[in-house]
């Protein structure tokens, strides 16, 4: 018994190193970023004068960070959606006993083991799109040579926000029940983003597809035999049994995929930076931007906070979701 | 597992397969296009290089764009990436083997000896893995900047070492293994902390298959804490191992916010930061750039083609549920 018991403190020493370590370097840190976001720290000088939440309320008055959110919205939308349907889409194709399954897999999944910024240098290069004088490159030079010439675009160099305009008839209808500001290229979609969204699907897409196969492997082949045994088309037998059981997949690839999203940065920096009128620019590049180029410390720690927050609240209840199903288990 | 042995009758009847692999090859050049642009235009000689030709198969082949890119070019005024390549190796080895011990560590205590307040303690950790960094970040410099002050005495002790004018570079290296901030050793710490979250998870999830009864028997032969470790669970530890060292090396290797925020000076700087810097450098031609970012991502790609069935188990233990 004493044996147990002296196993026992060691057992809690031998974790002690890295719970602290998490303790201070996570949950300290973070203390100490919400405290300096309420402070006046403006320069290379800390000055931890309190102002209160007064950072907040500038930051959302602040163009930049308004154009950063709705960034952040366009990528995170376009994103899921892209990597939700090509990697279930490509999870039921590979599911289907095709030939050469593992090869197709790995071609599918080896994105994942590049970094961020060598996709962000080989992408911008293949959207560059070239001007009248040089002729077409990368993609668009592709499209031209396939008779696709129409598709041409200026990808991440074209500053082209698509939004309600405010002459249109649901502008003016907008206006008229009082959400007129709905109508502005703060609410639009920006095209630039689409370009990093292509680069980010391509990296990640993979990663869902994983996800979802060994989902579908997971299925037992009776609940299948048994729906055709009953007359279900494929489609059907799809529709009906095999994506509502994946959907604890999806949920977590969602909330994988959002995150990502969410704290999207090496993408960024590496392919567009914040793009002509800020169009690619994310909250996590103005956060280093303005912190550590600008020196605006309160600023960048408001920003940071902001990101943990949502970050946050896709995060915890998942981890308490899963935590929960664990301990069913 | 016997299920999936079985054929699996599908009533899709050829048209409908021959449009399935249309598909998934029409995807997988998708997927390969960046590829294939990689590698041409790292052989394609610099006569060659336009980007009006960008997809056009290279009639001389030639490493010259590798060259320039692992040397740099003094002429033009540009850093190559050989250094910063051997930065990441510095960098990645010991933070992996560190982070893989401390996971195997806390996997074993969290799995195999469950204490009051482990229940908390274990999301709490995992929590730190979805963090977005940059809510640390401002901390983190300030920390190692201390720390830089506390350890300081010891990379001046190091670099007045008197040694044989042929070991002149050893010294220097050696300091910058000490850390602080804007050395690897600092780097290192950084990348061991955070590796924590991921790394306990995947041990802790790995020792939890592993029948306790294993663990009772040990006891009953008198073993304690650490000799039910190292006899009874280490070296059935090898394919958790391999999965964590995976995991970590590539994402290591592949991280660049904390080695742009950590390491200022060209010299310490990893391969993605010098990446970074090269391809925003408006001298270096694109086919240098492209020949740079293939050999920045030849040694997670390596791994990834050599042991890829690992890589997918990480990888979905990064989703918490395989």
């Amino acid at each position: 018994m004493r044996r147990l018991t002296r196993d026992r403190i060691l057992s809690i020493a031998l974790i002690t190193p890295s719970a602290v370590a998490i303790l201070v370097f996570v949950y300290g840190f973070i203390g100490f970023t919400g405290f300096a976001s309420l402070t006046h720290w403006d320069t290379l000088f800390p000055d931890y004068t309190f102002v209160g939440l007064r950072n907040y309320a500038k930051l959302f008055t602040i163009e930049r960070f308004q154009l950063d959110l709705r960034n952040t919205v366009t990528f995170t939308v376009f994103f899921l959606l892209a990597c939700l349907s090509v990697g279930f889409g490509l999870a039921v194709l590979i599911d289907q006993r095709i030939k050469g399954e593992g090869l197709f897999r790995s071609i599918f999944l080896f994105p994942m083991a590049i970094s961020f910024v060598v996709t962000g240098v080989v992408w911008r290069w293949l959207l560059a799109p070239g001007t009248e004088q040089t002729g077409s490159y990368g993609v668009n030079l592709l499209f031209e040579q396939a008779g696709l010439g129409f598709l041409r675009n200026g990808w991440y160099t074209a500053p082209i926000i698509w939004h309600i305009s405010s002459e249109s008839t649901l502008g003016i209808l907008l206006q008229s029940i009082g959400l007129g500001f709905l109508a502005s290229p703060k609410f639009g979609i920006s095209w630039p983003m689409v370009s990093v969204v292509i680069a980010a699907t391509w990296q990640m897409s993979g990663y869902t597809m994983a996800m979802y196969l060994a989902g579908l492997r997971g299925i037992p082949d009776e609940l299948r035999e048994a729906a055709r045994v009953d007359g279900a088309t494929e489609f059907q037998i799809y529709r009906y049994i095999i994506v509502p059981l994946l959907t604890p997949i999806t949920l977590s690839a969602v909330i994988i995929l959002g995150h990502i999203s969410l704290k999207i940065f090496d993408l960024v920096v590496a392919m567009t930076g914040s793009g002509p009128g800020f169009s690619t620019d994310v909250p996590a590049f103005y956060m280093f931007d303005t912190t550590f180029r600008g020196n605006h410390f309160a600023e960048g720690a408001g920003i940071a906070i902001i990101i943990l927050l949502v970050v946050a609240v896709l995060i915890i209840p998942y981890l308490i979701y899963s935590a929960r199903t664990e301990v069913q288990q | 597992m016997t299920a999936s042995r079985l054929p699996r009758p599908s009533r899709l009847f050829r048209p409908q397969r021959l449009l399935i692999y249309l598909i998934l090859i029409l995807t997988a050049a998708f997927f390969l296009l960046p590829v294939y642009v990689l590698l041409i235009t790292g052989l394609k000689s610099f006569q060659e290089i336009n980007l009006a030709t960008m997809w056009a198969w290279p009639r001389n082949l030639s490493l010259a764009s590798f060259a320039k890119a692992w040397n740099g070019s003094q002429a033009e005024g540009f850093r190559g990436l050989s250094g910063s390549f051997l930065n990441s190796v510095y960098l990645t080895v010991p933070a992996t083997v560190i982070s893989a011990m401390l996971g195997s560590i806390n996997g074993y205590v969290l799995a195999k000896w469950r204490f009051r307040g482990a229940d908390v303690l274990f999301p709490a950790m995992l929590f730190g893995m979805f963090i977005p960094y940059q809510s640390i970040l401002i901390p983190l410099v300030q920390m190692l900047q201390r720390v830089g002050q506390i350890t300081k005495p010891l990379s001046v002790a190091l670099l007045a070492l008197s040694v044989p004018p042929a070991l002149a570079w050893f010294p220097p290296w050696l300091a910058n293994f000490v850390p602080a901030y804007g050395t690897i050793g600092g780097l290192i710490l950084v990348h061991v902390v955070y590796g924590i979250p991921i790394t306990t998870l995947i041990f802790r999830n790995y020792y939890a298959a592993i029948p306790t009864e294993l663990i009772e028997a040990a006891k009953i032969d008198g073993a304690g804490l650490l000799g039910i470790y190292r006899w009874v669970l280490f070296p059935l530890s090898m394919p958790g191992f391999v999965v964590v060292i995976i995991w970590q090396f590539t994402s290591i290797w592949n991280d660049f916010l904390f080695g742009l925020i950590v390491t200022s000076r060209p010299a310490v700087q990893p391969i993605t930061v010098a990446l970074n810097n090269l391809a925003g450098s408006y001298i270096v031609q694109w086919n240098v750039q492209m020949a740079g970012a293939l050999l920045a991502a030849l040694p997670t790609l390596l791994i990834y083609i050599v042991l890829g069935r690992f890589f997918m188990r990480g990888l979905l233990a990064g989703s918490l549920k395989g």
